[in-house]
């Protein structure tokens, strides 16, 4: 299922604004990829281009090559709804559909794409909340609203919800930055399970985090506010928390920046 | 550090005088009786007078009072509540006086007699009659004009706040504006010049939902782009991240979420464009008699049903206009009511 995702040259517009200057990296499959880096520096614009999620931001555009296996997203005849089947997305803040029940919420991804077998549905919808962890504590409650449940499930159930479509890569954009210690504890063991099965790329604030749950990191930068944002180095993560070969990224990450 | 200077300041207490709950209305009792009895004395007989007077003494004795136990800005603010408070009663009062009125004069002719025949052989001078025709004519023609506008208004919000980029949207949004400001009379004129004069079609209850339809578009429009711009834009990505397309997205989720809002959005321009008279009376023209068919010949309808009533000037004629006013208004108020239980119902939900 998991597959890699190669990038080069990519540069990302708001307008005529360059927000991303020339990023290539590779992430590999089966792996967590951690972006770390100042606010503005176009972490999660980057991932928003991982996904063709950039362009539907007025005024997005991309430049460059991102590479899904063998598959360039930008190339000519590339569907960005099918490709957001492929490479699916959790965001900052949880936001499950508020018009829902818990199991409509999972099942939407299949429902509003036309797969609609009743026995199938509950299958899936059981699979991606047990695949969530949050099976357990919303089993006898699926027909009530998402919107009921504390933030943590609510998040889960968002990862339910992205899963359930069955991507190949997962996309998180700051999962834990609304939630609490240790909703987030949970979110952190459920990444380390989902690795398994899907390559995931996650943006964060939290440096901790990232020496936590990354099997990668990389860090981005820019020069000045204004400026567009680069990509300073990716490494194992390990080596970049221990002895990263570039002093910006250590001066960050021992606090010693901005 | 900054409290040590402040509170010896102070005086070190948190405690003031504080006057008891029942003073604004002994204020508001004893300013009305003043009121009452200058007004006796000088002897005027209005009753605006003794109000404005009492209002006046309200606002302030409650600011003298207060100022001199409580202090300055707890008089201050008394004065802010009792300018809401009379600002509040001045609002209410028409309204009051108005349901109190049409009550009053409607219920004497309105029974089920009434509302189940039409004028077809009462002269206007006789009592008797009713407004069975003017009503099927009021529920046919809003019925089509909403047929109508409801789709157009909805798509072109839809259109608007989804697609709209761009100098078509921007032309789009300039009529929609200049629509909302037609004169009813002109958008009747509008549709009798093309549809009766050019086109030759006769008057009938079709044309004047054509004109209605001109009303409430915009409204329509208006209201819908308001409910869909709430509806969060992490909603639309998160759908769109799951690959779900944009089309379907805009019918799965972002019209679901905002469905309450709207349908309060369309009943509200019902009940506008209920009591619309003058395209009716150029389009529709009215008729004593009984008339379904919305599509051929003049049709009656509620508000021109009053119009005539009341020009016919005699007694009985008068306690019908009233009647069918009192319909009118109980009409558009259960729309009103309807419209609220369907918000509720819609409304996203967030228990437990």
């Amino acid at each position: 299922m998991a597959k890699r995702i190669d990038v080069s040259g990519l540069n990302a517009y708001y307008g005529s604004f360059l927000a991303i200057e020339d990023i290539s990296m590779t992430v590999e499959p089966r792996s967590v990829t951690a972006f770390i880096g100042p606010s503005g520096c176009g972490k999660s614009t980057f991932l928003r281009t991982l996904n063709r999620m950039h362009e539907v931001t007025p005024g997005g555009r991309v430049e460059g090559k991102v590479m899904l296996d063998d598959e360039n997203l930008y190339g000519a005849g590339i569907d960005p709804v099918a490709v957001r089947r492929e490479v699916g997305m959790v965001f900052q803040r949880p936001n499950p559909f508020p018009t829902m029940s818990v199991y409509d919420n999972v099942a939407a991804g299949l429902r509003l794409n036309g797969k609609f077998k009743k026995s199938e549905l509950d299958d899936v919808v059981e699979k991606s909340l047990k695949g969530a962890n949050l099976w357990n504590e919303v089993k006898d409650r699926l027909n009530k609203p998402g919107s009921g449940l504390s933030g943590g499930q609510q998040q889960r159930l968002c990862i339910a919800r992205a899963i359930a479509v069955e991507p190949n890569v997962l996309l998180m954009d700051e999962p834990c930055s609304a939630l609490d210690p240790i909703s987030t504890l949970a979110i952190e063991d459920l990444i380390g399970e989902l690795k398994e099965r899907f390559t995931i790329v996650i943006v964060t604030h939290n440096m901790q985090q990232a020496a936590r749950v990354s099997d990668r990191t990389a860090f981005f930068n820019l020069a000045a506010v204004g400026q567009p944002g680069k990509l300073i180095e990716i490494d194992e993560t390990e080596r970049i928390f221990s002895n990263p070969s570039v002093q910006a990224t250590e001066d960050y990450i021992s606090g010693r920046f901005g | 550090m900054s409290h040590a200077t402040l509170s010896p300041k102070r005086g070190g207490t948190l405690r003031g005088a504080t006057l008891p709950k029942w003073f604004p209305w002994a204020v508001a009792v004893g300013s009305i009786a003043a009121g009452l009895g200058i007004s006796a004395a000088a002897g005027l007989g209005s009753s605006i007078q003794w109000a404005l007077i009492a209002a006046v003494l309200f606002v302030l004795g409650s600011y003298a009072i207060s100022a001199r136990i409580e202090g300055r800005r707890q008089a201050k603010d008394r004065v802010a509540t009792s300018l809401v408070w009379v600002a509040f009663i001045l609002a209410v009062i028409p309204l009051a006086s108005l349901v109190w009125e049409t009550v009053k004069r409607g219920v004497q002719v309105l029974d089920g007699y009434f509302l189940t025949h039409s004028m077809g052989v009462v002269a206007d001078t006789e009592p008797g009659g009713g407004i069975y025709h003017a009503i099927l004519g009021t529920l046919e023609q809003v019925g089509l004009a909403t047929l109508f506008s409801v789709p157009i208004g909805v798509l072109t919000a839809i259109y608007l706040v989804e697609y709209g980029r761009g100098r078509l949207a921007k032309a789009v949004t300039f009529f929609v504006d200049v629509m909302t400001g037609i004169p009813s009379i002109v958008a009747g004129l509008f549709v009798l010049s093309l549809w009766v004069l050019i086109l030759d079609m006769g008057p009938s209850g079709l044309a004047g939902a054509f004109a209605l339809c001109i009303l409430m578009i915009p409204v329509v429009v208006r209201s819908t782009e308001e409910m869909l711009k709430l509806v969060p834009n992490e909603l639309r990505e998160a759908s769109l991240a799951l690959g779900v397309p944009k089309w379907r997205t805009i019918l799965k989720v972002v019209l679901p979420t905002s469905v309450g809002g709207i349908i309060t959005g369309v009943m509200l321009a019902i009940a506008r464009i209920t009591g619309e008279t003058a395209p009716v009376l150029l389009l529709v023209w009215g008729t004593d008699f009984i008339n379904a068919n919305p599509f051929k010949d003049p049709q009656e309808s509620l508000p021109m049903y009053i119009y005539l009533q009341y020009s016919a000037g005699s007694d009985p004629a008068y306690d019908r206009a009233w009647a069918a006013a009192l319909t009118l208004i109980a009409f558009i108020m259960i729309l009103n009511l309807l419209a609220r239980g369907i918000a509720r119902w819609k409304a996203p939900k967030t228990g437990r």
